[in-house]
């Protein structure tokens, strides 16, 4: 079985499965039963000035019966006395010394912020985490995400910090600027041994349309939330690989948002993720999450012939290239199996209405607006699909491609219900490799 | 409404085999549908209701939206939600069925979209539908049933005075009183009857054709007439001892059973033949088995592969108990002191005598139609004749259900009656 532990800037884990800094991770004994069911770190819950929170506080929304595709929180750091929080940490690190015990703070100056760290590291903390991506509530008072999308302030105050940290430091990062370079390279700049991120998205969840409120609702009015969970995924991931891939950047990353199951720890990891933190689906579903997030990585490390799993963190890097640099000779046709398609004629309709107008439906020769290069032009007989596929005869409401106009764009595989049933078909070529940026390059 | 049944009544002895869903069940089973492309679901609804249309706004939470989706293709949509086949319709043609997985069960979706659209209606008083300003013709429709309802809800609809004549104290027809209780229950069926009526449609019962009134007499009131006569009493074996006592007709035992305050079975009844093998004769035999104590078997006088009643129905009835007899023809009911005791058959082998202290003659039922002097053409099998727009050979005469086709779904009698009132008004060149 491979490996799993991790030392990410100097932290130890037995494995990258961090509960981020967010309710989960709000007491001593909710982290000691974390540890329990396995999780082999914990980001406490933000360490600051006591604030007060509101009731309600969460929202999510649901897809298509689906629970909690993405969900949003509008609750503050901690509402509890530090004096209990620093108490309960040093009791967590004495009975679980070998898990990483991060504590995430935020505070305002710089006096503040030299002792709360002493503090923090006299509980024990295994590092320390600074939380520059709170959108909501915190960043009002100028913290949080106000750090956050200010490099020049994240630099200055990360700097202070690293004045005072005799533990690793990790700067939280607020996915709410333009570019996820600019307060990465601030926090290099600034001394940080490590990044984590993304913080949550500024976000409304809804509108109670009977009431006129947004949601989640406190009386009569809500504010913008944070906004997380398995919707956010795709931009996180994308945040920690142009991160993990800048030369100016070179620190560890730990890896959050959206991530659900050993797969999506996997993905991260793939693209520079050291560890990973996770918190909506806990919240959604309890520390059990984590058995199969072991057993799930373990057993794909295995298959992969990876001793360890620090050797799976940036293995998808080198594949992730510039518009600019993908290959315009590669070509894909989509192929529909007549086998297995039930007739839904997704895929026609979605060609028809949302691509590119290469599915078509019928056993008889169709016209079709075709062969112009603005595809919405000349008339073009297509042929029998029946003299092509004689399943069409049995079958006829199965849909048929024209491949000489297919683009390959993957839409019709991507609505297609049936497993396996549309798959895209490379067509070969010996026209070797050409990139855009080849191409320019070339005509200049 | 006016009309009363009976507090007690075996009917209410029934499990409702497909419970109205909450809203989390149809939810999820909106969120299953595939939204087909040009579905084939629509195209096996005899009223071609936007299937997947409905379905999406209930995903979507637009109850009132989905039920005037199904309620203006089928105007007896919500009674069509429980009785319809829907295994051998909508459902059986659903794609999901060559994926291995359970169809859309489009029937519970369609009860509770138009359960929760007329719910509404009354809570929020404001109406799905609202009857355009009167165009000035009468229509006359004598029957009460789902064909006769359907015709006249979309007349009232357009503006044309619609006048229903029933012979019973009960209006409905079928859907009241010949429905399988499990399926669904007579306060219902008369609950939609209500709801059809609210539109403006007069219903006149007590009236009976041939005798209160008739088809000439209407012409010259009304503009045109709709027959939905439906079908006459039970067909009878025409076998020797059928004046026995426990010889009963399956379509009067299936209205004794829902309505009947008074009616029982009595104790000494231990085994119940049911002569036929349509649905008519599954249903009664399972409600048989289902309400007594009694072995309730099916004689038919061909084999399995034959029978017209739904094998999906069929199984359902096996699952409550009853049993099957292939290739017996009756030939003989046995009696003693006026009992019956039995009921003799012919088997490929010889004869042979199913005990039994009741026969249930489930064999169809008479053409009544054929025996009244409408004025119209009818075909050898004593139907009525209409063409695509269900008019007769009077051209200002229409029909349309069982009286019309023999014998079908509720779903058939409605897509009649629509059909039939959207031939009226473009007739008169009127919009609908």
């Amino acid at each position: 079985m491979a490996d799993l532990s991790m030392d990410m800037c100097g932290i130890k884990s037995p494995n990258p499965f961090w509960l981020a800094s967010a309710p989960p991770a709000n007491s001593g004994e909710q982290v000691m039963r974390a540890f329990d069911a396995g999780w082999g770190g914990a980001v406490w819950k933000t360490l600051g000035e006591p604030i007060v929170n509101v009731s309600s506080r969460f929202g999510s929304i649901d897809y298509q019966g689906s629970r909690i595709a993405g969900f949003n929180n509008i609750e503050l750091i901690t509402d509890r006395p530090l004096e209990t929080n620093f108490k309960e940490i040093a009791e967590v690190k004495k009975k679980y010394p070998k898990h990483a015990v991060v504590v995430s703070l935020m505070v305002e100056t710089k006096e503040e912020w030299r002792d709360i760290i002493k503090r923090s590291e006299d509980a024990g903390a295994d590092g320390l985490e600074l939380n520059f991506g709170c959108p909501h509530g915190m960043c009002e008072r100028g913290m949080g995400s106000s750090v956050g999308q200010e490099p020049s302030v994240l630099e200055r105050i990360t700097s202070w910090v690293m004045e005072y940290a005799n533990v690793p430091v990790l700067v939280k990062l607020t996915p709410n600027i333009g570019d996820i370079l600019d307060p990465g390279r601030a926090a290099v700049r600034g001394g940080a041994d490590g990044l984590s991120l993304i913080n949550t998205i500024k976000s409304l969840m809804g509108v109670d349309l009977d009431r006129m409120v947004p949601m989640p609702r406190v009386g009569d009015a809500s504010t913008n939330g944070g906004y997380c969970g398995p919707a956010v995924k795709p931009i996180a991931l994308h945040m920690v690989a142009a991160l993990a891939r800048d030369p100016k950047v070179k620190i560890p990353i730990s890896g959050i948002g959206g991530i659900s199951n050993w797969r999506d720890a996997a993905e991260f990891m793939a693209l520079g993720a050291t560890t990973v933190q996770v918190c909506t689906a806990v919240m959604h579903y309890g520390y059990r999450i984590v058995e199969d997030m072991i057993d799930g990585l373990s057993r794909f490390l295995d298959e992969r012939g990876l001793a360890r799993a620090n050797q799976l963190v940036g293995m998808a890097i080198p594949n992730y290239l510039e518009w600019g640099q993908l290959d315009l000779n590669y070509r894909v046709v989509a192929d529909i199996n007549a086998e297995t398609c039930i007739g839904c004629q997704l895929c026609y309709v979605a060609c028809q209405d949302g691509a590119h107008q290469c599915i078509h439906l019928g056993t008889t020769p169709c016209q079709a607006y075709h062969g112009a290069h603005d595809h919405a032009q000349s008339v073009r007989l297509l042929e029998d699909p029946v003299a092509h596929d004689p399943l069409h005869a049995h079958k006829p409401r199965v849909p048929w491609v024209d491949e000489d106009e297919c683009v390959g764009c993957n839409l019709c595989a991507l609505v297609c219900p049936v497993e396996g049933c549309i798959t895209m078909r490379e067509i070969p070529h010996d026209a070797g490799r050409e990139s855009w940026n080849e191409r320019v390059a070339k005509s200049r | 409404m006016a009309w009363k049944l009976p507090h007690e009544r075996l009917e209410k002895k029934f499990e409702d085999k497909k419970p109205l869903y909450t809203k989390a069940e149809a939810l999820v089973e909106a969120h299953r549908c595939l939204f087909c492309h040009d579905a084939p679901c629509i195209k096996s609804c005899a009223t071609a209701i936007d299937i997947p249309g409905f379905i999406k706004q209930i995903a979507h939470g637009n109850m009132r939206g989905a039920a005037h989706t199904i309620l203006s293709a089928n105007m007896l949509g919500a009674s069509c939600a429980q009785v319809c086949p829907v295994e051998v319709m909508c459902a059986g043609s659903c794609v999901l069925n060559d994926l291995n997985e359970t169809p859309i069960a489009i029937g519970r979706l369609q009860r509770y979209a138009t359960t929760e659209g007329l719910r509404d209606e009354v809570q929020s008083q404001r109406k799905l539908f609202t009857p355009r300003p009167a165009v000035g013709k009468k229509v006359a429709l004598i029957g009460s049933g789902p064909a006769s309802l359907a015709c006249a809800g979309y007349l009232a609809l357009a503006g044309v005075k619609a006048v229903v004549f029933e012979r019973d104290e009960l209006p409905g027809g079928l859907n009241t009183t010949g429905v399988a209780p499990y399926k669904l229950v007579s306060d219902d069926a008369l609950r939609e009857v209500g709801w059809i009526l609210s539109h403006g449609v007069e219903l006149k019962c007590g009236v009976a054709l041939g005798k209160d009134i008739t088809v000439d007499q209407l012409l010259d009131d009304y503009d045109a007439v709709f027959l939905g006569l439906g079908l006459g009493r039970d067909r009878s074996l025409g076998i020797p001892g059928e004046d026995a006592d426990g010889v009963w007709g399956a379509t009067f035992l299936i209205r004794a059973i829902k309505h009947h305050a008074s009616f029982t079975i009595g104790e000494h009844v231990r085994q119940i033949a049911v002569v036929g093998a349509g649905n008519t004769a599954i249903d009664i035999a399972r409600e048989l088995a289902e309400l007594t104590a009694a072995e309730v078997i099916m004689v038919y006088r061909r084999s399995r592969g034959h029978m017209s009643g739904y094998a999906h129905e069929m199984k359902q009835a096996t699952q409550s108990g009853v049993r099957f007899m292939e290739n017996a023809r009756p030939v003989a009911i046995e009696s003693a002191d006026g009992q019956v005791t039995g009921l003799r058959v012919a088997v490929p082998e010889g004869s042979y005598t199913v005990p039994c202290q009741w026969v249930v003659q489930a064999v169809g039922q008479e053409r009544i139609a054929a025996t009244m002097d409408l004025g119209v053409a009818f075909d050898s099998h004593g139907r009525i004749v209409a063409d695509e727009h269900r008019r007769t050979s009077h051209p200002r005469v229409y029909a349309g259900g069982d009286c019309v086709n023999g014998g079908r779904e509720v779903v058939n009698a409605a897509a009649d009656g629509r059909i039939a009132a959207y031939a009226m008004l473009a007739s008169w060149g009127l919009d609908y």
